[in-house]
């Protein structure tokens, strides 16, 4: 179960990275959704996260990553394991 | 709450406060270039995190073409073995806190060979001021076996690092740029535990011997080091690299610590321009010693032997005294009786700054700004030149709001800490050390005999004639190209055009047939001042007849209002002269700092010739051979080369 604020916090990081305060993190928002998310901002959101919940993800964790909806999991599951 | 103290969240730098308000203000006002500068630097100023530091950068990427011309700009390329795109906003950030616009170019991944070696690369493309060559230890480190013998491991480390310094020859060759190496850390986990520096061709051995050759070959190569050997050991190098970031993308940085290494490499470029800070402005009651010396009096402050923080004191003392010793000033700014702290200085026995360390001292009851901007004047420095350290947050906030240009470190409030948050600040780098660095505070305590000489002598011909100056002059000698490199980078007032060269440009001046170059000492009866004064002229034909036109004019603020510069003008004429020129030109270009010579030409005898509303740059020419010189009876000109 994915808390609701995971999501605020992951529209929060998105607008900030992407200075576009119409974004909002959804499950299935993903890469192809915002013409400014290639790998330079993929890293800076990683890193932004990272700093926002206090986890490390691992680079298997990383490279597994779909879409907004996994990273909001995951993030979930090392916020419950932390 | 205790503030952190771990460098990678910029603790000396005061909080981030109401950032995203700030942010979106400084977008939507309609600031004229000078106040979206200054709003933009003081947003730089603040601690801020990763996220922040990619917003600040975005908003100045942004403004880039409404920010003033006078502001200082360079190009920097960055070229390396890893992603490094994560860390060009911290860098941009870094430099925009020291009022320096860099524009970064980073060569495409796994390219960097390629990029040096062909002239035709986008990375020369660029037009860099500065490359940085950001190897890290995967690719800098030879494979050995680990059998290999000492001498091996010698001879593939040797060959190792003979590799990079030809890549900085080609680059050398290749652009107009100063090179900056990076001296990686050791992020390898070692396979010999405690013996891993005792077997030669093991890589904590390996990696030890390569800094070495590396810091030597840059040192004869003239080649800035980004060091962070020391800084990434206090930091912690699992900090600086993040394993699954480097398998995941070839992050050889650690993105989350961009901001941090930004700063350094900021504060390389902002060396490599003289946007150092070079004057410590010290408070004394809980800064230099513990209590107030007005009401504990001198037996009753804590300083030196008998306790833990007493100690502490006396530790920062003597880290500011080593200060003192590379070439930092140090000045006191206090509110006190004047008699008792001088009578601390004296007598106290634990004491370990006297008052000759210090280059000014204010002391009194008005308000620390005005202490500050008498200090600046004092030492004939811009108030971007000041550090100031105090342990009282009311002052610094006071200073930070009256004085921005003025540093002020977020001081821990624990004495062990404070030589430590200095050092972590950086607010001194340099790219060179010379002799003449040891001996600044001498120089600034006979300047200061000077003056009262000055006050005493009834006129300024008299007094100029009892300082019995001589001006040695001559061209650039090959041993005084590191302090000519650091005069033309590091001037700010008396300099006509503040153009910046390398050590390396210096060095293809001196072998450029059309270029004649002065290098002057100025000694008195005082003491010797250095080295103080360079000219370079370029040998040109401007259509009309032969002209020596003068490229770069500077002197060290160390020996203005002594009419030096009436004697280089006979001495350049002199040169232009026989060298066939029939007219000398010279050139002023503005910028925030260098008001005083403005009129220079004009005060010398030049004629203006060409002049452009919008830079206020101005041009001027002397006709050799019927123009008159000014008089220069003041002082003996002794020719040398």
């Amino acid at each position: 179960m994915v808390q609701p604020e995971i999501y605020d916090a992951l529209t929060q990081i998105l607008r900030e990275i992407f200075d576009d305060p119409t974004l909002r993190a959804a499950p299935e928002m993903s890469a192809k959704d915002v013409p400014e998310w290639d790998s330079f901002n993929h890293i800076n959101i990683i890193v932004a996260a990272e700093q926002r919940f206090g986890v490390k993800f691992r680079t298997a964790e990383i490279d597994g990553l779909r879409n907004v909806g996994d990273f909001a999991e995951l993030i979930a599951a090392k916020r419950q394991a932390a | 709450m205790t503030p952190s103290t771990a460098p990678l969240s910029l603790y000396w730098l005061p909080p981030a406060g109401d950032f995203s308000g700030e942010i979106a203000a400084a977008r939507d006002a309609a600031d004229d270039a000078e106040t979206l500068f200054r709003r933009l630097v003081a947003l730089a100023g603040r601690r801020l995190d990763f996220t922040q530091t990619l917003r600040l950068d975005r908003l100045l990427i942004a403004s880039r073409d409404r920010l003033p011309a006078r502001a200082p700009r360079l190009r920097l390329a960055l070229a390396g073995n890893a992603t490094l795109e994560q860390l060009a906003p911290g860098i941009r950030v870094g430099a925009l806190r020291r009022g320096l616009l860099v524009d970064t170019l980073v060569a495409p991944f796994g390219q960097w060979r390629q990029q040096i070696l062909d002239p035709g690369s986008a990375l020369y493309d660029f037009k860099p001021d500065a490359i940085a060559l950001l190897l890290d230890a995967h690719a800098l480190l030879p494979e050995l076996p680990l059998s290999a013998s000492a001498q091996d491991a010698a001879a593939a480390v040797e060959t190792a690092v003979d590799d990079v310094a030809q890549s900085w020859r080609t680059a050398q060759d290749h652009a107009q740029a100063a090179i900056i190496q990076l001296v990686p850390w050791l992020d390898e986990p070692p396979v010999l535990g405690h013996l891993e520096h005792r077997v030669p061709a093991a890589r904590g051995a390996l990696w030890t011997r390569l800094t070495v050759g590396l810091t030597e070959a840059a040192a004869a190569a003239g080649v800035a080091l980004l060091d962070l050997r020391a800084a990434s050991r206090a930091v912690g190098t699992q900090q600086l690299s993040d394993p699954a970031l480097w398998y995941h993308a070839k992050q050889s940085i650690a993105p989350a610590a961009a901001s941090w290494i930004g700063d350094h490499v900021a504060r390389i470029l902002g060396a490599l321009r003289g946007l150092s800070k070079k004057v410590l402005v010290l408070d004394l009651d809980n800064t230099l010693w513990g209590g107030t010396i007005g009401d504990d009096g001198l037996d009753g402050i804590v300083l030196g032997q008998g306790s833990g923080p007493g100690e502490a004191y006396a530790g920062f003392q003597r880290y500011a005294k080593r200060l003192a010793e590379r070439g930092i000033l140090l000045a006191v700014s206090s509110k006190n009786e004047p008699a008792i702290v001088h009578a601390a200085f004296e007598r106290h026995p634990e004491m370990v700054l006297r008052r000759r360390d210090f280059a000014a001292m204010e002391i009194g009851w008005g308000d620390k700004p005005q202490a500050l901007r008498r200090i600046a004047k004092d030492l004939a420095l811009g108030l971007d030149s000041l550090v100031f350290v105090d342990d009282n947050p009311a002052e610094r906030e006071l200073v930070r709001r009256t004085l921005p240009a003025v540093a002020v470190p977020e001081l821990p409030e624990a004495p062990e800490l404070y030589a430590r948050c200095l050092a972590d600040a950086g607010y001194y780098e340099t790219v060179a050390f010379t002799g003449d660095d040891t001996k600044r505070t001498a120089h600034y305590a006979a300047n200061r005999e000077r003056r009262q000489m000055q006050s005493a002598a009834t006129d300024i011909e008299s007094f100029l004639r009892d300082l019995r100056m001589t001006l040695s002059v001559g061209p650039f000698g090959a041993a005084d190209v590191p302090r000519i490199a650091q005069l033309i980078n590091k001037t700010n007032q008396f300099n006509l055009t503040t153009r910046r060269y390398t050590e390396a440009e210096v060095g293809a001046l001196m072998q450029d047939p059309g270029v004649v170059t002065l290098a002057a000492r100025l000694a008195d009866r005082f003491g010797d001042n250095g080295l103080t004064t360079v000219i370079i002229g370029r040998k040109l034909d401007d259509g009309e007849e032969p002209v020596l036109d003068i490229d770069s004019w500077l002197m060290s603020c160390r020996i203005l209002g002594r009419r030096v510069e009436h004697a280089m003008l006979t001495v350049i004429a002199e040169k232009a002269g026989a060298a066939g020129a029939r007219r000398l030109i010279g050139h002023y270009r503005p910028t925030p700092r260098n008001g005083i010579v403005r009129s220079l030409y004009a005060e010398l005898g030049f004629t203006p010739v060409a002049g452009d509303e919008g830079s206020g740059e101005t041009a001027w020419a002397l006709s050799l051979g019927t123009a008159p010189l000014p008089p220069t009876d003041h002082v003996s000109i002794v020719h040398n080369g």
